[in-house]
């Protein structure tokens, strides 16, 4: 029985290995400073880099936490607090529903919601479309992480005369503070990765641009075009783009473990 | 002093009755806590004497489906009227549970500031003083006057139901409900949380609730038994305990049910 645990423990560790071996692989190659620093070149030509979509990642992505963290997270709290009665139950509903929805179904009412009516690709659709694939993945995660902390903390800070959204806020969220926190970069890591909702919202674009108005690149969208492009050179880009993608992603996760080492100690 | 302040204090609750839904968990209970005395509420588990003790301070409606008829008075208010609000009157009367309950994200020295924190501002030097007072009442101080801003996590069980004593007595509260505050503490525990019982009446007007008859016999001075929910005796203690008056209680305190 040990064993039999052993060798899939094995087999899954080994698909990690794998993926992340093949990445550096082929895709270390083609990392230079011009790969973080220039945009890309004109099919045929050598050279160039993905900075417009790492700069996208970036603006798309964080315009999403933006506008889903707060949501989430107060629709979480809302749940674990309030949440027992029919309003409850219809939002955790939904929220699961939404959980269980092919992201590109949320890519597909960004369009019809945003990019029809405004008649534009925009880098702010994509941030709604990852928005809200983020907020029920928040709403979850905050309520499970309320709810444990436990009843007795709350009870004494209203004995203390605290009144009820002060022991919310002060008492139980700060003691879920560190799950909280690590359950929104989790999900801003999994939004991080997401290309069929930027498919037709962000839509990608070949230029630099800061302008959230505009069609914008993100490094998942990069990858999708020059993985399916019929170039050498692309694909070794897209490698490329591919491993810094996955460091990005890396990097958020590590500073969810960062943030959940504790202080005091808390629910996490 | 706080003790003068406090000498015409009156508690008593009069024909109470606590409900959970259909349940009625306290029947038709009245009595009377003395001001500066230790009152406790014996009875075997079940009998209502945790539900009394959070019908003082208004804990009780937080429960879901719980209700109160009757009253309780402090100070001749009754503290249901509609006019008093259960907040500022939760900030009059202190309480301790049976877990210690420290909050885990805050230093010893916040724990203790909390309440007083949340009762309007104070300046940085009245809180240092209150917060050096209640430790010294609970008789805390000395253990912890070095590490005032380490995690509260970080004490002994004992240390922590101290630290909640601490908590309760900061902002100065008129009376201290106390819920089985020993039940998860070691003896030696047990008898430093009695010895503060005994040292805190004269600023505070104390009712403990407890299982143990010993205890009750230890530290109060007036006892409560309490069976099914109703009242059934209440007296000095050591009345009480050597020739009660009626038969139920005799039974309970020589062991022969509960």
């Amino acid at each position: 029985m040990t064993g039999l645990v052993v060798v899939l423990c094995a087999v899954a560790v080994l698909a990690l290995v794998l993926i992340l071996g093949n990445l550096v692989l082929k895709g270390a190659s083609s990392i230079d400073w011009a790969f973080f620093t220039k945009s890309p070149v004109p099919a045929g030509q050598n050279g160039g880099g993905v900075a417009n979509a790492i700069v996208g990642t970036g603006i798309v992505v964080g315009l999403a936490a933006l506008i889903g963290v707060p949501i989430g997270v107060g629709a979480g709290m809302y749940l674990a607090e309030y949440g027992s009665g029919k309003l409850g139950f219809i939002v955790r509903f939904i929220a699961d529903v939404l959980n269980g929805t092919p992201s590109i179904v949320i890519g597909i009412v960004a369009w019809t919601f945003i990019v029809r009516p405004t008649h534009r690709f925009s880098a702010l659709a994509g941030s709604v479309a990852l928005a809200i694939l983020m907020i029920p993945m928040l709403a979850r995660t905050t309520e499970e992480m309320v709810r444990l902390v436990p009843h007795s903390l709350r009870e004494a800070a209203l004995a203390l005369g605290y009144p009820r959204w002060r022991t919310s806020l002060k008492v139980v969220a700060r003691t879920a503070l560190t799950g909280i926190v690590t359950g929104c970069l989790v999900g801003i890591a999994r939004v991080a990765g997401e290309t069929a909702p930027l498919l037709f919202t962000a839509l990608g674009n070949l230029n630099f641009t800061l302008s959230v108005t505009q069609p914008m690149q993100t490094l998942s969208l990069q990858i999708y075009v020059y993985a399916t492009g019929p170039f050498e050179e692309w694909h070794r880009m897209a490698w490329a783009s591919a491993l810094v993608l996955m460091g990005l992603v890396l990097i958020i996760s590590l500073t969810a473990r960062w943030v959940t080492r504790q202080r005091y100690g808390s629910v996490s | 002093m706080v003790a003068s302040a406090n000498a015409r204090l009156r508690l008593e609750a009069s024909h109470l009755t606590a409900m959970f839904g259909q349940h009625r968990a306290v029947r038709d209970v009245s009595l009377l806590f003395p001001a500066h005395t230790v009152t406790a509420i014996i009875g075997p588990s079940g009998c209502g004497k945790s539900t009394m003790l959070r019908c003082l301070n208004r804990m009780h409606e937080l429960t879901p489906g719980a209700s109160v008829q009757g009253e309780v008075l402090l100070d001749d208010v009754n503290i249901y009227d509609n006019d008093v609000s259960a907040i500022e009157l939760r900030r009059r009367i202190g309480m301790v549970f049976q877990r210690p309950t420290p909050f885990p994200t805050m230093s010893i020295y916040d724990n203790v500031a909390a309440g007083l924190r949340v009762n309007g501002r104070r300046s940085r030097a009245e809180v240092d003083d209150a917060v050096t007072r209640a430790l010294q009442q609970a008789a805390l101080w000395e253990e912890v006057k070095d590490r005032l801003h380490a995690s509260a996590l970080a004490l002994s069980g004992g240390q922590q139901q101290r630290l909640c004593i601490a908590r309760a007595v900061a902002p100065q509260p008129e009376i201290l409900l106390l819920d089985e505050p020993t039940a998860s503490l070691d003896p030696a525990g047990t008898q430093r949380i009695e010895e503060l019982c005994h040292a805190l009446k004269a600023l505070y007007t104390i009712v403990i609730v407890t299982h143990n008859l010993q205890q009750s016999a230890r530290v109060s001075d007036y006892t409560a038994f309490m069976y099914l929910g109703s009242l059934i005796e209440v007296g000095r203690t050591n009345e009480l305990f050597t020739k009660p008056k009626v038969e139920q209680t005799e039974a309970y305190i020589t062991g022969r049910f509960g």
